[in-house]
């Protein structure tokens, strides 16, 4: 235990921003460079836990247990929104047999 | 004791109420009856009023509530009965009684009838209010109601697009009137900080400095522009020879003897500032003049019966004027008194004509006729007797004090206001000859119809020409032996030093020979002219005299005013409507509309539904954003 | 020290890959892969509640629950047809802005002193649940609600249309 706390006593913390700035980023990348919508989906997924790793990290800089208590519950919605967003993407699988999001553009009308 | 005075106007306003209300309920009879009543009782609680008055000496000022109270400023709702507005009140119930009687007989068989009782006694109780408030606010409620009442009789058979078109023209220019009078309060209330007549004559000595007479000199002319919508003066003056669209009771009543001396009564009640303004005195006896002449001129090749006394009544009006600027205000009130008397008396009788021959208006078609109404006949020769000016007949001693002073004032106005006592007698006299004399000129089937009017009608007109006769009797100067009765009777309002001007200087009895020898001859000539020669005026076709032709067309004041303010508004309006309104208004209103129409058009492509696109350009506005915060 | 390094760039390679790869279904274990990756994170910064609970409920069910759906759509070849390489490119140079101003931003506020465990008790079970039911209890229940309610849509709408064929 002691050991492995020792080995981030000198981690700065600018650095777990740098790195949740990275993942964030790569999420929204693979939001816009894919059309399939579970990758798209997933990229979600990436952006949520570089945010709740960045709350954790506050949470032990700042010695305050409700940072973590926050990224139980993101977790919480995340499972609810994966159990519904993936519903939906079955539901437009079945009446359009595709999972491109550009499919989508018929919902304008 | 005092507090019968609110009865007064309160009772015509209860005859409104009830005939307004039971016009098609109740029974005619009961209808005329109440009409009349009320305005009887009236007359005889203004009787006790006018006795009280006279036993002590004082006004009666009564306080009734007080309406308007904002800071110091406070509007009284409340009564002032002096010696003035006392004569005002006998004035108006006891002539306005024998018209509503005669209105029964001559109204019989109209389908309006409750209608036209509910807005006669209205008028009544408005005129009451004017001439009863005690300050300038109260009397402008009676002022705007008479008007009002005025619109309604005189487009009493609106059916006729021509008459509703009297009315309105009548409304609108008294519209024009009543702005000065209001703008005249409005300045009262700045400068005196009150609209009661006794605050504000208090507080007029008062003024200070060069502004004093400017002050006074905008608050008269105000006031005067009132009075000459009111009263039909120049240049307001052509509604009222229109307005006799109206029932003949109802040119009686409003546009002969009450509403249209108004003016003439604001003017006088306001009097104190009038002699502190000279200016304004000058322009409204030379307006009064000038009105004179003008309407005499054009009465002289009228047609139609009602339109001579019409123009008549604006000629006597434009006198009263005349003696208000020259500061003959006992004058022009007498002449007021007498001029309520036979006018009343003249549109009676040529409304009693006028129902003997079908409703024929026109002179053209009537003669002949003293045998057939010889009542009629006989009270209107009283009452053109009167008007004309020839002793001892009433309308010859107001005429004349009003010209005495006029000649003391200036012998030229005198020698024109002679010279328009003439040309009223030879229209007076042309009139009545061609009404009465010579054969009758109508259709077969009016002369079958020729009968005396009823009783109801002729009994009004027998009152009134006896008042015409001897309702000189109330001044009578003193150079003839009278003892000038209404001139001490006005004293504590008019003061001496204005009344007893014409003492000595004055040739009186040489002014007034001239005055009685001017309508002698007018008189002379009309008779040979109409009588003797039997000439009649010729029918519209024909081409007439330039003169006349003039005169007929009523100098073309109507084609005047269409042209030179009626058109060029219409044109401005028409602009206003086309260019600014259409295109300017309803153009920013629609442009906006279909801008965001069309602009949404376009945007709405931008609305591609690639989910895709749309996030990136969430994600470029997030980076905007963080710039954004980043840099500022 | 290096542990965190070492990490790190794991959590971003596999990240990379995720975004990168052409089969949703490599896609996947690479996603599960960085979300191990952040699970050590978790236990680096001893935050073992964390830890196991991203481990179970992200590996275990999340990432179970999109291989489900992979499986049963079947789409583990890629029918994808690909953007357009501009349209890639400028995804990338977005994603490239958005780092660096969300990097400039943070760091106007952040401080770059080092990360220090004060309290070693701050992540354990013990603590979070005194905290979790002493002040945040009744989102924590609200939550509770909110998975119901999640669970019953998500049955609702992926149930078969049982109209359309009647």
């Amino acid at each position: 235990m002691a050991n492995i706390t020792e080995t981030i006593q000198t981690v700065p913390l600018n650095h777990y921003i740098l790195l949740s700035a990275i993942i964030f980023s790569i999420g929204v990348i693979g939001v816009l460079i894919r059309r399939n919508a579970i990758v798209v989906f997933m990229s979600v997924e990436l952006m949520l836990n570089a945010v709740n790793l960045l709350l954790t990290a506050f949470s032990v800089y700042k010695g305050d247990a409700s940072g973590q208590v926050f990224v139980f519950f993101v977790m919480a919605l995340a499972a609810a929104e994966v159990a519904v967003g993936l519903a939906i993407i079955v539901m437009i699988y079945r009446n359009t047999h595709s999972t491109d999001i550009n499919v989508l553009s018929r919902l304008k009308w | 004791m005092n507090n019968y005075l609110w009865l007064i106007p309160l009772l015509p306003l209860a005859g409104f109420i009830i005939n307004g209300l039971g016009r098609n309920a109740l029974p005619k009879n009961l209808i005329g009856a109440i009409g009349s009543l009320v305005i009887l009782v009236a007359f005889g609680l203004s009787v006790e009023a006018f006795l009280q008055v006279q036993s002590t000496g004082h006004p009666i000022e009564v306080n009734i509530f007080t309406w308007i109270k904002v800071g110091n400023f406070t509007v009284p709702f409340a009564f002032l009965v002096d010696q003035l507005s006392a004569i005002m009140l006998l004035i108006i119930t006891g002539v306005g009684f024998l018209i509503h009687l005669y209105s029964i007989g001559y109204m019989h068989d109209d389908a309006g009838f409750g209608k036209f009782f509910a807005y006669l006694n209205l008028f009544v109780f408005f005129m009451l209010l004017l001439v009863m408030g005690s300050n300038y606010v109260v009397m402008f409620i009676g002022w705007e109601g008479v008007g009002l009442c005025s619109y309604l009789l005189i487009g009493f058979w609106f059916t006729n697009a021509d008459y509703a078109d009297a009315a309105k023209k009548a409304f609108v220019m008294n519209r024009i009137g009543d702005l000065g009078f209001l703008i005249a309060i409005f300045l009262m209330i700045h400068y005196f900080d009150s609209v009661s007549f006794n605050e504000v004559f208090a507080k007029v000595p008062g003024l200070h400095g060069a502004k004093v007479t400017h002050v006074l000199t905008l608050i008269t002319m105000l006031l005067f522009v009132g009075a000459t919508g009111k009263s039909a003066q120049i240049p307001l003056f052509t509604w009222l020879p229109d307005a006799m669209a109206g029932p003949t009771p109802v040119s009686a009543l409003i546009h002969a003897a009450t509403m249209v001396t108004a003016g003439i009564y604001m003017i006088a009640r306001s009097h104190v500032m009038f002699d502190l303004a000279p200016f304004t005195t000058n322009i409204v006896a030379i307006i009064g003049l000038a009105t004179a002449v003008f309407a005499a001129l054009i009465a002289l090749t009228q047609t139609d019966i009602k339109k001579v006394l019409a123009y008549s009544t604006v000629s006597q009006l434009g006198y009263m004027f005349l003696g208000l600027g020259v500061g003959a205000y006992t004058g022009s009130f007498f002449h007021v008194i007498t001029h309520a008397f036979f006018k009343a008396l003249l549109f009676l009788g040529a409304g009693s004509v006028i129902h003997a021959v079908s409703g024929e208006q026109d002179m053209r078609k009537m003669g002949g006729l003293y045998k057939k109404l010889p009542i009629t006949f006989w009270t209107m020769l009283m009452g053109t007797i009167a008007i004309s000016g020839i002793p001892p007949f009433s309308g010859f001693f107001s005429k004349d004090e009003i010209l005495a002073h006029t000649y003391q004032y200036s012998p030229i106005m005198y020698y024109i206001g002679v010279i328009t006592a003439m040309f009223t007698s030879f229209y007076m006299f042309r009139m009545l000859f061609l009404t009465f004399f010579g054969k009758f000129r109508g259709t077969h089937e009016q002369e079958h119809h020729l009968h005396e009017s009823p009783a109801t009608i002729t009994i009004p007109l027998i009152v009134l020409a006896i008042l015409s006769v001897f309702g000189g009797a109330l001044n009578i100067p003193a150079i003839l032996g009278g003892h000038e009765w209404l001139a001490h009777w006005l004293t504590p309002l008019f003061g001496e030093a204005k009344e007893g001007g014409h003492e000595g200087g004055i040739p009186e009895m040489g002014l007034m020979a001239i005055s009685v020898g001017a309508a002698v001859i007018a008189l002379v000539y009309a008779y040979i002219k109409y009588i003797s020669k039997a000439d009649i005026p010729v029918a519209d076709t024909e081409e007439r005299p330039l003169l006349t032709a003039l005169s007929y067309h009523k100098f073309y004041i109507d084609e005047l005013y269409d042209t030179i303010i009626r058109k060029p508004l219409d044109a401005i309006s028409v602009f206003f409507y086309k260019v600014v309104d259409k295109m300017g208004i309803d153009g920013l209103v629609n442009g906006l509309g279909s801008g965001t129409v069309e602009s949404s058009k376009g945007l709405r492509l931008l609305q591609t539904g690639n989910v895709g696109f749309y996030i990136f350009m969430m994600v470029i506005g997030i980076i905007a954003v963080l710039v954004y915060s980043l840099k500022f | 020290m290096s542990t965190f390094y070492f990490i790190a760039f794991l959590s971003i390679f596999f990240s990379l890959l995720v975004i990168f790869a052409k089969n949703p279904v490599h896609s996947v274990l690479y996603l599960i892969l960085t979300f191990f990756t952040f699970t050590i994170h978790y236990v680096l910064l001893n935050a073992q509640f964390l830890a196991v609970v991203n481990f179970i409920v992200y590996m275990g069910a999340i990432m179970v629950l999109f291989l489900f759906v992979m499986m049963l759509l079947n789409l583990n070849k890629d029918a994808e047809p690909g953007k357009h390489y501009l349209v890639k490119l400028a995804g990338v140079i977005a994603g490239g802005c958005l780092l660096v101003t969300l990097v400039g931003t943070l760091k106007l506020t952040a401080k770059s002193d080092p990360v220090i465990l004060q309290n070693a008790n701050l992540g354990l079970v013990k603590n979070l649940g005194k905290v979790l039911f002493n002040e945040f209890l009744l989102p924590f229940e609200i939550s509770s609600v909110l998975l119901l309610s999640a669970m019953v849509g998500a049955v609702l709408l992926a149930k078969k249309e049982q109209r359309a064929t009647v």
